[in-house]
Order: structure tokens, then C-alpha cells, then sequence
């Protein structure tokens, strides 16, 4: 390595490639509360100007809002979460949260401070625009793409010319309902089937040359009633990635449900035509597409190389004592590149929240670490610093340890999603975000996170059937409700056993009702099922797997089954006798359901 | 009263106030700790603790400092902290409470002023004693007696200046958040001007109001925001100097924000 390769200042940091922001929007923004405080605007009008900018309502109140900050494809960069930093402690609680879809959103925002938000945004690049509303949502990409030894090319410069093509396009503000696009790297790492649209690279021999381009997957998503993506044809060559892309938005614009807002999103369309209609409609479209642009329209595929610039070390920390934990960390938190010596290290978070101070200081170590000077946010609400060298390793881990941030588990069942539940969400039936804290406490207590049978298993958890956590493609999912016993009631969650969203993408199968007091437990109970009937080579996901497809032939052969070794676990107490049972985490008063109106549910 | 509503001498700007130091036209007070403070200060800069005032804020009390700090009601003087402001605010506040109208904030903290490189030294400075006026000015304060007629008036705009969490926890009835991390603008402790004015006009605080400003227990935070408002213009605003820990203690009625879990979502 020359020392050209070598980063040198802070103030050399990578500026962002594309600048997603419009100042503009920020006075517009401004403006339009004022208008509509005054009564001048009326409230439907402006509920959709203000999702389409990105704000969205909040719990039980019309004073306050989330703003949630769009990351194409993952990426962040130092100076940028500086920013977002600052903006948590000025006009949100001091924290922030990073979501299952790569954004990261601002709770308890006062409404009439929303534009000075969007105002420094701006000043970073980035956008909150379309990141709520009947638009094409934050374009999606593996925070493995360009390190995964499993892809076939990186496919980051497509998701961010897709996500700069749709972005602010009129063919896209005014759709039936959300749309969503994720980019992956391989199989294992994505979610391509669970989304209206989703791509995996390809690579294809033709004629003795190698052609680039896609699998594409269509009609997938996850909500009050989840659909798995169909895959539209065998490959999809990179050139009619975008006539593809715009054939499929324009067909849902033209044919989606305008009218029932629970049914809208477009797998009910393909589910209701069926999937070969559907797809015959996508190809005729297609080559109308193709054969009636006025002008050759194409996405701007930046394909430079990232610059990787090893960081500056002023002192050599090789050999130095490593802390107890490192180890721990280093096998749950961190994935070999396909670019030998390198790493990709992924930060631990409770549900996606990060305090100010701590997104301060993974500016600084990202800058420090990070030889492409920006991170990923992952799908999984945590957040990747890729381009570590092996031998700063120690060095970033104890960096990380200062800050809070060095939390294993990462990469495992550990660390469960919660989605903002009743912290937040009108449409909360229960505080799934504190859920999904107390499990991670609990679980990292029990070193759970260094069993290899748990690593590949994971833990979901939604507030209400909505699926913003995505429960139904997690090894263990749970969505809230409330029950009673009399006139008591008491919060619990659908549990549902076996989802996955890799190549053998499925939905999980439902077992018992979980009282949310009992959830940990029974997961811990279905562990030990799973230890004493497990087969040698088994993990908790691949018992799981065999069983919801009723291809397991010990003692536990069904999810019926599993249901009657946890019925003791389930059973009610009476009110006397566990007065806790009855309350929800976070709360100390009597659980009682209670929700707003949604604004849609992510 | 010559400048409650010129916003230029709300803060003293960095090089102005070397300039005064050299021309012997200031009286610097650092109201750090003492400990911080004998290790080293602004050059001329004399100590007063926040703590050494807040032991005792009488009028009377607070006469005795002002005077052996050798301030008359002619002298110009400019406060600091290293605390983002708002304990210089509170110092600054009560001088002016005093009557005493020559009195800014540094624009920037100490540790700021240091990190440019700028002198500093560890001498503590020989004073002689000088006689100030006492000529109270109870229109830049709110007593919790006040605080309960004027929050029914219209045009009466009242800003608690906690952080978010605290605000949604409890809070007086009525009031907005303003947390006093928005004042701020990079190493300044107040944004410029036009900044400020927008923030305050999309809040619709408007310089047609009377705004009292509180905070959790003796006026800091939100004695930073009661010269926030001044430097945006907005002179006609009260500092409720016992702010919220006094209004728990009287039992007087607060507010919280229903039915979520806010405090779950904190990552802290």
C-alpha cells in the first residue's frame, strides 16, 4: 500500500455521490403548516402532502411527527450522521431509530419544525421526500452488496439510479398505495420476495459473452395478509431493468384498488388477476415501455469504484491486549468480505434506537475504520461499517466498547426486531419496541448469541398484524393484540413459527396466542424442545423448517404439537396472583388497547 | 434600557471582546467552577460560580457580588460558561433583573474559545469594589404567581425549554417545546438572527406576544432562551426564574403526553 491509498483528514470525508435534497421543499414544507393550521388547507390534502414529504402522524396526537430520512440503498456517510445526530437532540428525544427498510426516522417532532429538519437535511444530501405516502419507498440494497462472496456483481449503483429515477418522478407520486423496491446481493442476504419488487443479480453466458442482469420477483410483501413474490422470468438483462421497473409501477398506477386501503397493495392485485395474467400484463407493458419513449430513457448507472482508502493509523495497535468479549464479537458481529483482509462489522443496536452521542461517534469511527468512509444501514435495524481491515479489529472493538456500541449478537437471533409499537404508532396494540429490548437483555445475558445453533434463527416482533417488523418471515414471529380474562385485559402476541425470506422464502406457520409476559419463556422453552429432539447438524431454523412442513419425525412432528408443550406457559393467572401479567412492558398502568388512524404501515 | 431590544449585544462577539479586554473596558465573569476557574480563565476574568449565586439570589445578595466584582451600572459586561451558555444566561439574567443594562453573552463557550487558540491565563484579577444601583426590573420575571393569570391569556406564549422526553412526560399546561439544543447553531450558542426568527415564526412565536420561558429547576436552559428570544428581537418575554421544580412543588396542575410509551424508544 502506497500512502497515496491512504485517507487523510477528516476533512477529506467523502461527500455523498448523489444529493437526494431539495431546499425548496424545506420552505414549501414551512409554508404549507402554516396554511393548513389557518384552515386553509384541508386535513386530507394535507396529510398527503405531508407523507409525501415524508412525516408521518404520531400516536394519539396531531402535534407531533416521525420523520423518516431516506437511505438509498443503506448508505450513510460520516458527515451525515453528524447531522442526524444534532437534529435527535434538537427537535426529536435524543435519539433516533433505524427502521427495517434502511431509513432513519425522528420521533416526537414537533409538526411546525419538521422543515427546519428538512432544511439541514438538505445541507447533507439527503431527503425525507417520499419516504411515507402512495410513492415508491427508499429503494433497498443488501449492506453485503459489494462484499458478499456470494454475488454475482454489486448491485448498489442500480438501486441508487432506480431510487434517483423514481424519486420526485411524476409517474410515482400518486400510486394506490406504497411501492417498494429491494436490490439484493445473493439469496441468503435478501429480501427480494417479500417486496413488490425485488432483484437479485445475475450473470448469463450468451453467445460466449457475459451479460449482467437480474432475477426480478414480483408481487411479494408482508402485512395483515403476506404474500411470497413471484419470479417474473428467467433473466432479466440489465438494460431492461428500468423498462421493467416503470412497465410494473405503471401497471399498478392504472389497475391497483384506489378504493379499499387494506387491500391496495399490488400482491393483492396479482394475487386477485393471478400470477400468469399478471406477468403476461408486465411483458406487453414492458415492450411499450421499450417501444414509446420519446427520447431513450435509461438509469444512470454510476458504476465507478468506491475509492478504498485504508485509514491513517498514528499508532500501531497490533498485539496490543485485546478485551474479554472481542472474541464473542468478532464471530457474531462481523462477515468476511470477498476482498481478503477485509470485514464487514455490523453495530448491535436495542430495536434500531441510537442515542445522539452515539451516532456522533460512529461518525468519527466509520471515518477512523472504514476504508470506503460511509456504513450501511442493514436490513435488520442495525447498521454495517464495511472495509475493516482485519488487523484494526481490536482497535475498532475497543473504539466501539467506549461508545455503548460493542454489543454482540449482531448477526443473530439475539438481536430481535421490534417495530415502534406503542412508543410511538397509532396503530399499536402493544409496546413490541420494549419486547423486543427486554429479549436481547435477556438473551445476551444467557449468551445466547454464541450458540451456532440459534445464529441463523431470528426473532421478529410487530405492535399489531401490520407486519412493519416483519414477523411473518422470521424463524419466531409475533404480532400484538390484547386479551381478556373477564373484564381484564392483558396484552399477548400471535406467534407464528418457521418464516424465512432466503431462497426458500415462506411464510411462518401460526401457533399459540403468547401472553407478551410469557414470550420469553416460551422462546426459551421452544430452545429446549428444539436441544433435546434436535439431529446432529440441525439449527433451531432447519428443525423449525422441517417441522412446518411436516417432515420431522421425532416426538415433535407439528406445530400442534409445539403448541401442547407450551400450553402451560400460556395460561392466564388471575389477577391476584400476577398483577404483572397484566400490565404491558414500559407501563405500570392497566393495559388497555387503543389506536389512531394509520397513515400506512411501515 | 438602552438595548433590551437590540439583539446585537445580546452576545459579545469573540474578537470584540479581546479588543475590550485590552482596552480595560469589560468586566469578564466566568461562571464556571472555581476549580476550572483557577486553572485557567478569559484573561481579567473574574470568578462567579453559578453555584456561589444560585446559594443566595436575593437582591440584596446579589448587589454585594455585583459590587466586589467592581461593577457599577456603567460597566460593560460580558459572561461565559462552558456550558453551551445557558449558565452564563442565568448570571447574565439576574444582573440585568438587578438593572444593570451593559451586560452580553460570549458568543461561544470557553472550551471553544480555547480551542482556537485564543490567551488565557490563571491570574485572578485585583478588583476594587464599586456601588450599583438597585433598580429591579420585575418585567423580565415571572414568579409562579404571574405564570397561573398570564398562561390564560391569549396573547401569552409559554416555552418550556427540557429536552423532548421530559416535555412529553410532564409539563406546565399550556406550554410548547422548545428544547434548548434548537438554540444553538454549530460553536455559537444562539443561531444568527434570521435563523432564529424563522425557527420562532414557524412556532408562531411572534413578537405580538408576551412569552414566558422555564426550564426544570432555576432558570438556566431557559434563561439561555430568554436571550434567544431577545437576539430574534422578541423583547417582551419573562423568564419564570424557579421554573418547573417550583410549580411541582406548589402542587400546581401539569400535563403529559397519554396513551405511549415514549420513553421506551429512548435509546438510553
Amino acid at each position: 500500500m502506497t500512502l497515496s491509498d491512504l485517507k487523510q483528514s477528516k476533512s477529506d470525508s467523502n461527500p455523498s455521490k448523489i444529493n437526494w435534497s431539495r431546499l425548496e421543499e424545506a420552505d414549501n414544507f414551512a409554508n404549507t403548516v402554516k396554511l393548513f393550521r389557518q384552515g386553509k388547507y384541508d386535513e386530507d390534502s394535507f396529510r398527503r402532502f405531508r407523507l409525501q414529504h415524508g412525516a408521518y402522524g404520531t400516536r394519539m396526537t396531531g402535534d407531533y411527527a416521525m420523520v423518516r430520512i431516506k437511505l438509498p440503498a443503506g448508505e450513510v456517510y460520516p458527515k451525515q450522521l453528524e447531522k442526524i445526530s444534532q437534529l435527535s437532540e434538537q427537535y426529536s428525544i435524543g435519539s433516533a431509530h433505524l427502521s427495517t427498510r434502511e431509513n432513519i426516522q425522528l420521533h416526537w417532532v414537533v409538526l411546525e419544525d419538521v422543515s427546519e429538519i428538512l432544511r439541514s437535511l438538505a445541507e447533507v444530501g439527503l431527503t425525507s421526500r417520499e419516504a411515507c405516502g402512495n410513492t415508491v419507498r427508499n429503494v433497498m440494497c443488501s449492506p453485503m452488496s459489494g462484499v458478499c462472496s456470494d454475488e454475482k456483481f454489486d448491485a448498489t449503483p442500480y438501486a441508487l439510479a432506480t431510487a434517483n429515477f423514481f424519486l420526485r418522478n411524476p409517474m410515482c407520486q400518486n400510486l394506490p398505495r406504497k411501492f417498494k423496491f429491494n436490490f439484493t446481493c445473493c439469496e441468503k442476504h435478501g429480501m427480494v420476495r417479500i417486496v413488490d419488487v425485488g432483484l437479485i443479480p445475475k450473470i448469463k453466458e450468451i453467445d460466449g459473452t457475459t451479460q449482467k442482469g437480474f432475477k426480478i420477483f414480483l408481487g411479494g410483501g408482508l402485512g395483515n395478509k403476506s404474500f411470497v413474490g413471484h419470479q417474473l422470468e428467467e433473466f432479466t438483462p440489465e438494460e431492461d431493468l428500468l423498462y421493467t421497473s416503470m412497465a410494473v409501477v405503471r401497471i399498478f398506477d392504472r389497475l391497483g384498488d384506489r378504493k379499499n386501503l387494506a387491500r391496495n397493495r399490488m400482491r393483492y392485485l396479482v394475487n386477485e388477476m393471478g400470477w400468469e395474467k399478471f406477468q403476461n400484463l408486465v411483458l406487453k407493458e414492458r415492450a411499450i415501455v421499450r417501444a414509446t419513449q420519446s427520447v431513450i430513457t435509461t438509469l444512470q448507472v454510476d458504476t465507478t469504484p468506491n475509492e478504498i482508502k485504508r485509514p491513517i493509523r498514528i499508532s500501531d495497535e497490533s498485539g496490543s491486549t485485546t478485551h474479554d468479549g472481542y472474541a464473542r464479537w468478532l464471530k457474531t458481529n462481523t462477515i468476511k468480505q470477498k476482498q481478503p483482509d477485509y470485514r464487514s462489522v455490523f453495530i448491535t443496536l436495542e430495536a434500531g434506537d441510537i442515542t445522539a452521542n452515539q451516532l456522533n461517534a460512529l461518525a468519527d469511527i466509520i471515518h477512523d475504520f472504514s476504508s470506503e468512509d460511509k456504513a450501511r444501514v442493514g436490513f435488520l435495524q442495525n447498521l454495517a461499517l464495511r472495509y475493516v481491515h482485519e488487523d484494526d479489529l481490536p482497535h475498532l472493538y475497543s473504539k466501539l466498547l467506549e461508545h455503548g456500541l460493542a454489543k454482540s449478537g449482531a448477526l443473530t437471533m439475539t438481536a430481535p426486531i421490534g417495530c415502534s409499537g406503542t412508543t410511538s404508532c397509532n396503530l399499536a396494540l402493544t409496546n413490541s419496541h420494549r419486547l423486543a429490548k427486554e429479549i436481547q437483555r435477556e438473551f445476551i445475558k444467557l449468551k445466547l448469541d454464541e450458540d451456532d445453533d440459534l445464529s441463523d434463527s431470528s426473532i421478529k416482533i410487530s405492535g399489531c398484524p401490520n407486519a412493519c417488523a416483519q414477523h411473518s418471515i422470521a424463524t419466531i414471529g409475533f404480532f400484538g393484540g390484547g386479551a381478556r380474562v373477564g373484564k381484564d385485559m392483558y396484552p399477548n402476541y400471535q406467534m407464528s413459527l418457521g418464516g424465512r425470506s432466503d431462497g426458500d422464502t415462506m411464510l411462518g406457520q401460526t401457533c399459540h396466542r403468547i401472553p407478551a409476559k410469557r414470550v420469553i419463556p416460551v422462546i426459551l422453552k421452544i430452545i429446549e424442545l428444539f436441544k433435546e429432539h434436535k439431529k446432529p447438524d440441525d439449527t433451531l431454523k432447519t428443525w423449525l423448517h422441517r417441522i412446518v412442513n411436516n417432515n420431522e419425525d421425532s416426538e415433535i412432528q407439528s406445530v400442534n404439537d409445539i403448541k401442547k408443550a407450551l400450553e402451560p406457559l400460556v395460561t392466564p393467572p388471575t389477577k391476584e396472583d400476577d398483577p404483572d401479567f397484566y400490565l404491558d412492558y414500559g407501563s405500570d398502568t392497566s393495559y388497555h388497547t387503543k389506536t389512531g388512524k394509520g397513515e400506512c404501515a411501515a | 434600557m438602552c438595548c433590551l431590544t437590540d439583539s446585537i449585544n445580546v452576545t459579545a462577539d469573540v474578537d470584540s471582546l479581546r479588543s475590550e479586554i485590552k482596552d480595560k473596558s469589560v468586566r469578564v465573569i466566568d461562571v464556571r467552577r472555581e476549580a476550572d476557574y483557577k486553572q485557567d480563565h478569559i484573561p481579567t476574568a473574574v470568578n462567579l460560580p453559578l453555584a456561589t449565586l444560585l446559594s443566595d439570589d436575593s437582591p440584596e445578595r446579589v448587589l454585594k457580588l455585583v459590587n466586589s466584582m467592581g461593577i457599577d451600572d456603567e460597566t460593560r459586561v460580558v459572561v461565559y460558561d462552558d456550558t453551551f451558555g445557558a449558565l452564563a444566561s442565568r448570571v447574565a439574567w439576574t444582573l440585568e433583573y438587578l438593572g444593570h443594562s451593559d451586560v452580553s453573552l460570549l458568543e461561544t463557550t470557553y472550551g471553544h474559545w480555547k480551542s482556537l487558540g485564543l490567551e488565557n491565563d490563571s491570574q485572578i484579577p485585583d478588583i476594587q469594589s464599586k456601588e450599583h444601583s438597585m433598580n429591579l426590573q420585575s418585567n423580565i420575571l415571572a414568579t409562579s404567581d404571574y405564570l397561573e393569570t398570564a398562561k390564560t391569556r391569549d396573547d401569552v406564549i409559554l416555552i418550556d425549554n427540557r429536552e423532548r422526553l421530559n416535555f412529553l412526560e410532564q409539563h406546565i399546561p399550556g406550554a410548547i417545546s422548545l428544547p434548548y439544543r434548537t438554540l444553538a447553531f454549530n460553536d455559537k450558542i444562539l443561531r444568527p438572527k434570521e435563523e432564529m426568527k424563522r425557527l420562532l415564526d414557524n412556532r408562531g412565536v411572534t413578537e405580538n406576544s408576551e412569552i414566558i420561558t422555564y426550564c426544570g429547576s432555576v432558570g438556566t436552559l431557559s434563561g439561555l432562551a430568554y436571550y434567544a428570544l431577545k437576539s430574534a428581537g422578541l423583547s417582551n418575554t419573562k423568564l419564570y426564574v424557579r421554573s418547573f421544580k417550583e410549580w411541582k412543588n406548589l402542587q400546581k396542575p401539569t400535563e403529559k403526553q397519554e396513551d405511549a410509551s415514549y420513553w421506551d424508544l429512548s435509546a438510553e
